[in-house]
């Protein structure tokens, strides 16, 4: 008998992602992988996987699964409303916590709460097409799994294996909302005017609708420009703070394109990457200038705090 | 040769290698970017060569900013083995249903379309870069009669396979995107193919290219 998860509501941007792809940009194809990084490993690890499994990552609304098949654990993280549905009986989910579903049972993930991302993983794999070494699909070149496509209704996908019971294992986690979002400054940052450069760090900025996985367009006081307002197309990485004629900073994030002609103002530190992808439309947020050691040393904080919590699964 | 070495962000190492865009100084960013990628250095998860430009970015758990700037600066570039640059004629077919901004050029440029298809066929082009979407080339140089600024309003879809023109550029759109290209045709050759992983790009950097006009029958009986 095959398992697998029957989507009977696709959820708005529904997608299988993992780590990413690696040595692809100067061809084009953007890193992609799970937006929010530590919660795409709490998933994992809290599920018993290898940390950079493939999981299914939702946003806003997410995707109603009906289970068919044998006995398996499913693991939500994030800060992620969500109820399990058994027959007649309801339950109410918690994140960080492993769940058992049977043949028939539905888990209903109703939304975010005041964030944006969340990722299910099983203890187990579902069977899915790589390229370039990772599943993590990307919409826009149509590249990954489900043919490059966000989930449908209707869809099926069949899990080839099941690991071992992981009924218990769980932990308590916080997110915590981050409002000053610390940025080194890029490489264009003297084209900007110094009322401009002081707009930029005292300022407060609005996330607008304009946000996906490609990018987050922000709102709020111009940004003026006194040099250029393009620049000879260059590459980009994920995090990277673009200002455009218009004086509105747009965000790089993990589907970014490769190249772009924006002067860049700044770039967000990678130990605050995560947090900034969970701020929906709507968040107000500052940026704070840091320098690059203290961005370093940020970072490996970041990184042992992400190791302590798997460690105390 | 690289005239300076800077930080963008955390995560990468940003190489100037001057203001200009021309082929002698592109070639030079493609020679280190070739180099580098040949030695597969741990931690380097990607390169990016432009016009004037490389950036490495990397694994900050593996390597950082100074670490990765060391190996720059004592990198011992090879020369660009020439068997590696491939010369690729491109067909496109310019009729009226591809050439979607023709009468924009003819209109701005002064010239009759008869003499931009002429201008356009005539020369053979460097491919200076690929990305932005994936696989896209940026081809150089036009002839100066040719030189136009990107179209007012971009476009939300631009269809696969078109081929448009800004400043000195010319540029192949191998999915359908967003973008703001004047459009003088469109190839039915694949110019990516994700199913092959080794090499999706029909076109790199370094790469010579010509395009060669074709009807609308042939276009319609390409094979490729």
């Amino acid at each position: 008998m095959s398992n697998y998860f029957e989507i009977l509501r696709a959820g708005i941007n529904t997608t299988f992602q993992d780590n990413g792809r690696k040595n692809l940009y100067h061809i084009g194809v953007p890193f992609s992988g799970a937006m929010d990084q530590r919660n795409f490993r709490l998933a994992n690890s809290i599920a018993g996987n290898k940390p950079h499994f493939p999981v299914i990552e939702f946003a806003y609304q997410g995707p109603l699964i009906k289970y068919i098949g044998d006995e398996i654990n499913f693991v939500i993280t994030g800060d992620v409303i969500f109820k399990i549905i058994k027959g007649d009986k309801e339950i109410q989910g918690n994140c960080y916590e492993n769940y058992s579903i049977k043949d028939g049972d539905e888990i209903d993930i109703i939304s975010t709460n005041k964030s944006v991302y969340g990722y299910l993983a099983i203890n187990g794999e579902f069977d899915l097409k790589f390229q370039w070494g990772s599943c993590s699909t990307n919409t826009k070149a149509m590249i990954g799994s489900n043919n490059g496509e966000k989930f449908k209704s209707k869809q099926r996908f069949e899990i080839k294996k099941i690991n071992s019971n992981r009924i218990g294992k769980k932990m308590n986690y916080i997110n915590s909302k981050i409002e000053k979002i610390r940025v080194i400054k890029g490489t264009n940052f003297d084209y900007f005017s110094d009322q401009g450069k002081k707009i930029f760090f005292e300022k407060e900025f609005t996330v607008s609708k304009l946000t996906d996985r490609m990018g987050m367009r922000l709102e709020g006081p111009k940004i003026e420009n006194v040099v250029n307002t393009n620049i000879r197309s260059e590459g980009l990485i994920k995090g990277v703070i673009q200002v455009p004629a218009d004086g509105n900073p747009i965000i790089m994030l993990s589907d970014h394109g490769t190249i772009g002609g924006y002067p860049k103002i700044g770039v967000v530190i990678s130990a605050d990457y995560d947090r900034l992808v969970q701020l929906s439309p709507g968040s107000k947020i500052k940026f704070q200038e840091i320098n690059l050691s203290d961005a370093e040393t940020l970072f490996k904080l970041y990184e042992m705090e992400t190791q302590n919590l798997i460690s105390q699964i | 040769m690289i005239k300076n070495i800077s930080n963008l962000g955390d995560t990468a190492l940003y190489c100037d290698f001057g203001d200009e865009v021309n082929k002698d100084i592109n070639s030079q960013v493609i020679k280190y970017f070739r180099s580098l990628k040949g030695r597969n250095i741990e931690g380097i998860i990607n390169l990016t060569p432009s016009y004037n430009k490389l950036i490495v970015s990397f694994d900050l758990n593996k390597i950082n900013f100074k670490g990765i700037k060391k190996l720059i600066e004592n990198e011992n570039v090879n020369e660009i083995n020439e068997n590696f640059v491939k010369k690729i004629e491109i067909p496109i077919c310019c009729e009226d249903t591809f050439a979607l901004d023709i009468k924009r050029l003819e209109s701005k440029l002064f010239l009759k379309r008869e003499k931009i298809y002429e201008s356009f066929f005539e020369k053979e082009y460097f491919c200076y870069m690929t990305g932005f979407i994936a696989g896209m080339p940026f081809l150089g140089d036009l002839e100066k009669n040719l030189r136009l600024n990107r179209l007012d309003t971009p476009r939300v879809k631009v269809p696969k396979g078109s081929v448009g023109l800004t400043e000195q550029f010319a540029n192949i759109y191998t999915y359908e995107s967003p973008g703001g290209w004047n459009i003088i045709g469109n190839t039915p050759l694949k110019i990516f193919d994700s199913s092959k992983e080794k090499s999706p790009n029909l076109i790199n950097p370094g790469d010579t290219i010509k395009f060669k006009k074709i009807s609308l029958e042939e276009y319609g009986n390409f094979n490729e």
